[in-house]
């Protein structure tokens, strides 16, 4: 007997034998806040993520400009804006390993826990979102949901095999709970709201 | 819904703690961060301390986790620490909890989703297995940790691979995973902070999420000096977190292949999903081309509606933050890469016909349970010499090894707090109180704790006599000499005051008070 056939059987002799009928799960959205940006700014915000605010000029990549005006290797996969670093010539994931800012759309971000979420056509290469130093995020403000039981409706999660929701940077607080960002990971993480390419919605 | 106490504002368990000066904290907006496990006040002990060491272990000796907490109390800056870290973590679980309206109602139907696919567990594991399989997924099936770690050892010389980097799994933890790749000249890298502490220390975790909670920075520190050449002389956190990064970044990118747990496994598909907050999973699974993920039968879940629940409950439960900075579903191999999962029962279906501790398989790990129990709290999780500490490895170890963990059930004092802070409700407090009439009545407890088990049974099974007995003990724990009450058959009498008796038993006030009032 296979070992899979061997635990199959083991499992089927040991069910408990009791109904337990599967509940469906609400999507607990009957009071929904006012401004979901706001939410999703607040909850980002306390996860050590930072939002860029777009200046008086309007220019929403103005500060996303500012940020990575010194960086010597910028990968960006949005059409917003280049880098120097083209992520079609990348041939090992380690090549990004010296990447100083990366670039990405995401596909949605979730107001409650302040996550975004990258999925592998958003990133092209999905180790870019980890190994570089920083992470810069577009965010299209209408791409909000409440919360996480409407964002497991996006069809991401059946499409894509791999998506992940980043909620601020690495973090970790594994020595006597100081907090410390870029545990192994990027160090920052900021979102910039910005409309996606109205040619890439028509698509 | 009243307004949550901030964790700042709630009381500290050891003021002496409390740093003046706060030179490590983040500030976004006027506001202190906390997420990701970082505590909510700043804390100092006055190191250095040596770091008390673990239960010890006598092959398949019941352990004597008094004797180890015994040592650990007997360092009280490790012991305060311990304590008070792990009491903001609970606070700030409080917090989140009263932040959502609908907290109760997710523990139900957590604990609801949880059995009904327990009860279905061969149904689910198997559409999981087709749907992987159709994502291009290789799907192996492990029957103990013996195989487990053969099948990785396999697929790891098939791609003839030396190294591995891996992200924190306690299931490897169950199978000995990392002695058995040594003893086969695999070198495998620990990615998560405190489990890379823990593996150049040599030690296993102390904590299911925290692995390292038992440490303070100077003993970080040395361990760092020793393995990785820091200066031995400066414990400063960021430098040891940095030394750190720095130290392993060229591992990850050099390693030949990458290995994850998993927290959930989607049936509908074929997908599982794995938790951090250092981004280390995603590291060691989408840098090597070769992703391999060891995962526990139990893990999985009927859909992406049941997921939602579940990522609301778990980091909250856990660390007090809402989610985890990374929640990073895997579905299939990406473009040039390979993707295997190992589904481990190591004891799980046999578990599932324990009448009275079935439901134990509906954990999820969140170490609520550990941080808000107070034998936890000041023993250290190595105290129980076993991968699973504080309350939810009570219930668990015995069922590895009756005989080894037959001492664990009664390291719990039956406040039943781990059983109300259970996101998915476990009643944790009633299955220790069962396992210890289950070990008495497989002689697998020494004879003073089986007669003393023996008289509450009989005294419980008697209201009458049990409140007699009640209010006679209160009057003879105010009278008796304090060797009657510290002596050696009372082991958590050793490492605390028993509290003062109340004045009224609760029967006798009712009495006195509410009879006839209602």
């Amino acid at each position: 007997m296979s070992s899979r056939d061997d635990i199959l059987a083991s499992i089927r002799a040991n069910l408990p034998r009791l109904e337990r009928p599967l509940p469906s799960v609400p999507l607990f959205d009957d009071r929904p806040p006012a401004s979901l940006l706001a939410v999703f700014k607040e909850n980002l915000e306390r996860m050590g993520g930072a939002f860029l605010d777009p200046p008086a000029s309007g220019e929403a990549l103005a500060p996303v400009r500012a940020k990575i005006a010194g960086a010597k290797v910028v990968c960006s996969t949005a059409p917003e804006i280049a880098g120097n670093r083209d992520i079609g010539g990348v041939g090992a994931p380690r090549d990004l390993a010296d990447v100083d800012f990366a670039i990405v759309r995401a596909s949605f971000a979730v107001a409650e826990t302040g996550s975004v979420l990258l999925g592998d056509a958003d990133l092209r290469v999905n180790a870019l979102a980890y190994l570089a130093q920083h992470l810069i995020v577009l965010l299209d403000p209408a791409d909000i949901v409440v919360n996480l039981h409407h964002a497991y409706r996006w069809p991401e999660f059946r499409e894509r095999r791999y998506a992940a929701f980043h909620t601020g940077p690495s973090a970790t607080a594994d020595i006597e709970g100081v907090l410390i960002h870029g545990a192994q990971g990027v160090r920052s993480l900021s979102v910039v709201p910005i409309e996606r390419a109205k040619s890439h919605s028509a698509s | 819904m009243s307004a949550p106490q901030r964790p700042s504002e709630a009381p500290i368990i050891h003021p002496e703690l409390k740093a003046q000066d706060d030179p490590d904290a983040i500030v976004r907006g006027g506001r202190r961060l906390d997420h990701a496990e970082g505590t909510s006040k700043p804390l100092r002990t006055q190191p250095p301390e040596k770091q008390p060491r673990g239960a010890k272990i006598h092959g398949n000796r019941p352990i004597d986790q008094a004797e180890a907490a015994a040592r650990f109390i007997a360092a009280p800056e490790h012991e305060k620490m311990h304590d008070e870290r792990l009491w903001d973590l609970r606070q700030k679980r409080d917090r989140e909890m009263h932040g959502i309206d609908e907290w109760e109602e997710l523990r139900s139907l957590a604990s609801a989703i949880k059995e009904h696919t327990l009860t279905h567990l061969d149904e689910y594991l198997d559409q999981f297995e087709a749907n992987a399989r159709s994502n291009g997924i290789h799907v192996h099936w492990a029957r103990d940790a013996a195989e487990h770690n053969r099948i990785v050892h396999g697929i790891l010389d098939d791609h003839g691979a030396k190294s591995l980097i891996k992200s924190k799994s306690m299931l490897t933890e169950e199978c000995g995973f990392r002695p058995y790749m040594a003893s086969v000249g695999i070198e495998v890298i620990e990615t998560d902070l405190g489990e890379r502490i823990q593996q150049l220390d040599n030690e296993d975790p102390s904590h299911i999420v925290v692995p390292a909670v038992h440490k303070l920075r100077t003993d970080v520190a040395e361990v760092f000096a020793k393995t990785i050449g820091t200066d031995p002389g400066n414990s400063d956190v960021h430098y040891l977190a940095e030394s750190q990064r720095e130290a392993t970044r060229p591992l990850i990118l050099a390693a030949d292949a990458g290995m994850t747990g998993a927290n959930f496994v989607v049936a509908e598909t074929g997908a599982f999903v794995v938790c951090t907050n250092e981004g280390n999973a995603d590291l060691s699974a989408n840098v090597p081309k070769l992703h391999i993920a060891s995962i526990g039968i139990e893990k999985i879940i009927p859909r992406l509606d049941d997921l939602a629940v579940f990522i609301r409950l778990l980091s909250r439960s856990s660390l007090g933050s809402p989610i985890t900075q990374y929640t990073s579903h895997f579905r299939g191999p990406r473009a040039g890469g390979e993707m295997h999962v190992v589904l481990v029962d190591n004891g799980r279906a046999e578990r599932l016909g324990l009448a009275e501790f079935w439901t134990s398989l509906k954990c999820i790990r969140c170490g609520a349970c550990m941080n808000t129990c107070p034998v936890y709290r000041r023993s250290g999780g190595l105290s129980y010499g076993a991968t699973y500490s504080g309350p939810i490895g009570l219930i668990i170890d015995p069922t590895f090894n009756a005989r080894k963990y037959s001492n664990l059930p009664f390291a719990s004092t039956l406040n039943g707090s781990c059983s109300d802070v259970c996101p998915v409700k476990i009643n944790i407090h009633e299955q220790i109180y069962a396992w210890r009439r289950e070990l008495v009545k497989r002689h697998e407890v020494p004879f003073a704790k089986r007669a003393a088990m023996k008289a509450a049974g009989e005294l419980l099974s008697r209201p009458a006599a049990y409140r007699a007995a009640i209010a006679a003990a209160a009057v003879a724990l105010a009278h008796l000499p304090r060797f009657v009450i510290y002596n050696g058959l009372n082991a958590w009498g050793r490492g605390r005051e028993v509290p003062h008796p109340p004045r009224q038993t609760f029967h006798a006030w009712h009495e006195a008070n509410r009879r006839g009032k209602t």
